[in-house]
């Protein structure tokens, strides 16, 4: 492209008037194509931070084999915006489109005058705020939200202190991010696919995973529907939409997106949720799951919980930006930071953003703020890195389940003989489930060599009968209540 | 470089005798009324159907393809010449119009083609959505494909090198070759990832790893190498269809190379090696650019009075030992000859395969010809001594024949 610049007047003016009918020409070629599900990107005004949902429909007419991308015309029309149409003469032609020039040299400060602020809906005595737009709920869904997150709190404390007991090898707890696990998973619809990280089981719990089969999953037996073949809290479960708990940090953003992509194929009236974690975000593959989101025009919401802490790393350590929420224009994706402990702000931002991530084919960020209570896993002592204060007062008094709590008992759908009864019903679940779980056989040697291709190959036949043979041989060094 | 222009010329002299007729059934074998006009059937476990004058059309014909157990390929039609990309380009169009979840991503591979032009003009026809050009992040692409695969798409990820899938080793390893497995089977992965490997002509040593050492070791993948048009399209066409995650070996130095292919649908065998020359006195293993130098290296043995039994051994992972067992027990003697570095390469895990399995069968030990462990130079006369060479060849196997 011809990098000409612009000086005398006359000859600006001129030029403008080219450039103008360019712009002009443009946009009358794209209007003619408004059909577009991109025709929103550019009505929207420059520095709208709040990101009023915009409820246009994309082309439904979606024909599969065929799909192009109309976002290179959408990039030649928001010149347009950045340009002085009254024949201003400070523009320059750069791939990448037009851009002002300056003479003053100023460097784009390292972080705003202010953070960006974050959404919230409760206050921290469970009041409403006044002038919210948040997205109303029913009483059977408030219900339903207040007492999964009970149930996924006493799960937590259960499955911890069973494995501080030695029944299960491994947890880690979601305490603290209630809000962000259950206020997501109402706000997603059941078509929409969850690709978590690992603290994330809330959407699995609200779409009917039963604590049976968490239980039978972190004790590894042959109910599991994963077959045993992951260590606890590695969920899967295709049937709930719900992905593969993968150890390694952030390797599931970019499959997010190649999930998203899949949708977009085929215009579904769906989108991905992903999770990430405040650490996670260092990453290597969040960067490159957020750009190709972004260039994609994929259906996505990136979830992050930035809690705080990454094991022992705090985030002044992590990252210096300010938190997650600023990268998202980085990438050219729209982004909303709320309060992770308000479970109505969570609910509310993630259904807005799923209803944009549709309509427009759009990637959206939302950053939920909140405090890890518990430590990372039961590998970790916390109180080693962090004051036992700081821990105590996160877990009474920004306690995301009391607050949620009080909303709902103020509203008169909720009491105490609520709480009691649901509390030792599930406990009584939650002891049950281990019990059974344990009791359950655990997966015989068939189970080592199935799946890692869809079909038993030789190689693998001679080593599962080489592995038969040996404990045929030794059946002393087999645990007998283990089937062969 | 003259082996490849040989290699070349002997392909497509192969008009006067239509080298697709000299088919090797490997485990079903055809009846003889279908075999029309075929003068040669050679079964891979040694019986022989064959008229005169065996030897001498043989070398005229050092590089024959062999038919797979599908289609009979002594149709009377002619079938059409192309050149390797070409015929990768044609079996990954003919398996997105089949399928439409069928759809490619890497670098470039859309408007621009592909850099070595095996997606050229799929974007246009199929939309730059399903021939989706990506940024510059292997981990993320292949990535990407990983989720698109677990979703229900089938999708084609080019490395632009394999170099660069080393990028990808993430999620190849940890989320490709694994998801199905620690899912329990509840997601598939039918995801294929292909790209040019191998040492070229002076492109540095980035640029001409083999991948295939590295990745030899990823438990829930499949590997294959391509060496011939014939097998490139029928193993693109295998790797698209299957459920696993496959990995599509090609090399840098094959892709102009021209021969004629069936017009009838076929597909190759995933696991299955190909027969390339039978013979009786030594066995030589070898896949992709390797199978070349040593059919060069098998004219010279023919002249002196030697029988090689060439195997382009194709399936890298796992090994076709049925076909390679079988010419073991007939020759007694093997020689491997590959690109990968002494340690740790295809041909190490072959010896090994081998030497545990047909022990008793072989009456010298196993010599493998590899490159050094050496990165790949840049200076022309180098980088050819780091290559396996004809010559090195005929002196192996007259060692090994002694």
């Amino acid at each position: 492209m011809a990098n000409w610049v612009i000086r005398s007047r006359t000859i600006a003016h001129h030029l403008n008037k080219k450039m103008g009918l360019f712009g002009i020409l443009n946009l009358s070629s794209w209007n003619s194509t408004s059909n577009s599900f991109h025709s929103s990107s550019s009505t929207m005004p420059l520095g709208d931070k709040h990101g009023r949902p915009h409820a246009i429909f994309g082309d439904s007419a979606t024909h599969f084999a065929v799909r192009r991308f109309k976002s290179t015309e959408a990039e030649r029309v928001s010149d347009t915006k950045f340009i002085n149409q009254d024949g201003g003469d400070q523009a320059l032609d750069f791939p990448g489109g037009k851009v002002e020039f300056t003479s003053e040299m100023n460097f784009i400060s390292e972080s705003a005058d202010k953070r960006v602020p974050c959404y919230r809906v409760l206050d921290d005595n469970g009041e409403l705020i006044v002038s919210n737009n948040f997205v109303q709920v029913r009483k059977e869904v408030a219900i339903k939200m207040y007492s999964d997150m009970v149930t996924l709190q006493m799960m937590d404390n259960i499955f911890y202190e069973a494995q501080r007991q030695g029944r299960i090898s491994f947890y880690l707890t979601t305490l603290g991010e209630e809000a962000i696990n259950i206020g997501s998973a109402a706000a997603l619809s059941a078509d929409d696919l969850v690709l978590p990280q690992y603290r994330e089981p809330g959407p699995l719990m609200w779409r009917g995973f039963t604590l049976q089969e968490f239980a039978n999953q972190c004790l590894g037996n042959k109910e599991d529907k994963g077959k045993a073949r992951q260590m606890p809290i590695h969920y899967v479960s295709k049937k709930h939409n719900y992905f593969a708990v993968s150890s390694p940090i952030a390797t599931q953003l970019p499959q997010a997106v190649g999930a998203a992509y899949s949708l977009k194929m085929e215009g579904k009236n769906a989108c991905v949720a992903t999770y990430i974690g405040d650490g996670g975000t260092s990453e290597g593959d969040f960067h490159a799951g957020m750009n190709f989101a972004a260039v994609l025009e994929a259906p996505i919401i990136f979830i992050c919980r930035n809690n705080g802490w990454a094991i022992s790393t705090p985030i002044e350590e992590q990252f210096r930006s300010d938190g997650i929420v600023v990268r998202g224009r980085a990438y050219g994706i729209r982004s909303i930071r709320v309060d992770g402990s308000d479970a109505l702000a969570v609910l509310s931002a993630i259904r807005t953003a799923r209803e944009m991530a549709i309509s427009e084919q759009r990637p959206i960020l939302v950053e939920a703020l909140a405090y890890r209570v518990g430590h990372h896993s039961t590998s970790d002592d916390s109180t080693k890195y962090r004051s036992v204060n700081e821990i105590e007062y996160w877990k009474t008094a920004r306690n995301p389940v009391n607050r949620f709590r009080k909303w709902i008992e103020r509203n008169g759908w909720w009491s105490d003989k609520d709480e009691t009864e649901h509390r030792s019903s599930v406990k009584k679940q939650l002891l049950q489930a281990i019990q059974i779980a344990e009791k359950t056989e655990k997966p015989s040697i068939e189970g080592l060599f199935s799946d890692v291709y869809d079909h038993l190959p030789s190689n693998l036949q001679e080593q599962e009968e080489q592995v038969r043979e040996t404990i045929r041989r030794h059946p002393k060094d087999y645990p007998s209540d283990v089937p062969v | 470089m003259a082996t490849i222009v040989g290699a070349a010329t002997a392909l497509s002299a192969s008009k006067s005798f239509d080298s697709r007729k000299l088919h090797l059934p490997s485990r079903r074998s055809l009846s003889v009324s279908e075999r029309k006009g075929s003068f040669l059937v050679v079964r891979s476990d040694g019986s022989v159907v064959h008229k005169a004058h065996r030897a001498q059309k043989l070398i005229a014909n050092a590089v024959a393809t062999k038919a797979d157990s599908s289609a009979a390929s002594t149709a009377s039609k002619p079938g059409h010449e192309l050149l390797l990309f070409e015929a990768l380009r044609e079996g990954l169009e003919e398996e997105m119009d089949r399928d439409p979840t069928v759809c490619v991503m890497g670098e470039d591979v859309g408007h621009y083609g592909g850099s070595y032009k095996v997606t050229k003009g799929l974007a246009t026809k199929y939309g730059d959505l399903r021939v989706l050009d990506t940024p510059i992040a292997e981990n993320s692409f292949t990535g990407m494909g990983i989720g698109a695969a677990m979703t229900g798409l089938r999708p084609i990820v080019e490395g632009m090198n394999m170099g660069f899938l080393l990028l990808a080793f993430n999620q190849i390893s940890n989320n490709c070759g694994m998801l199905h497995y620690t899912s329990g089977g509840q997601f598939k992965i039918p995801i294929v990832i292909r790209g040019p490997g191998g040492v070229g002509r002076q492109l540095g040593a980035e640029h001409s790893q083999r991948l295939e050492s590295y990745f030899q070791s990823i438990p829930g993948i499949q590997m294959v190498a391509c060496s011939t048009p014939y097998n490139a399209k029928g193993l693109m066409k295998a790797a698209i269809r299957s459920e696993n995650p496959v990995i599509l070996f090609e090399h840098v130095l094959l892709y102009n190379l021209k021969e004629r292919i069936p017009d009838e649908e076929y597909v190759c065998s995933l696991e299955e090696a190909e027969m390339v020359r039978p013979g009786e006195h030594v066995t030589i293993l070898t896949y992709s650019r390797m199978r070349y130098h040593v059919m060069q290296a098998a004219k010279t043995l023919v002249n002196k009075g030697y029988d090689p039994e060439v195997i382009d051994i194709r399936s890298l992972k796992p090994f076709d030992l049925h076909t390679i067992g079988n010419s073991v027990k007939k020759t007694h003697r093997v020689l491997i000859v590959e690109e990968c570095m002494r340690t740790g390469g295809i041909g190490a895990s072959l010896t090994a395969a081998i030497t545990e399995n047909f022990n008793d069968y072989l009456d010298a030990p196993i010599i493998c010809l590899s490159s050094q462990d050496v990165p790949t130079p840049y200076a022309g006369t180098l980088e050819e001594w780091t290559v396996v060479q004809p010559a090195q060849i005929v002196t192996a196997v007259e060692q090994l024949c002694q």
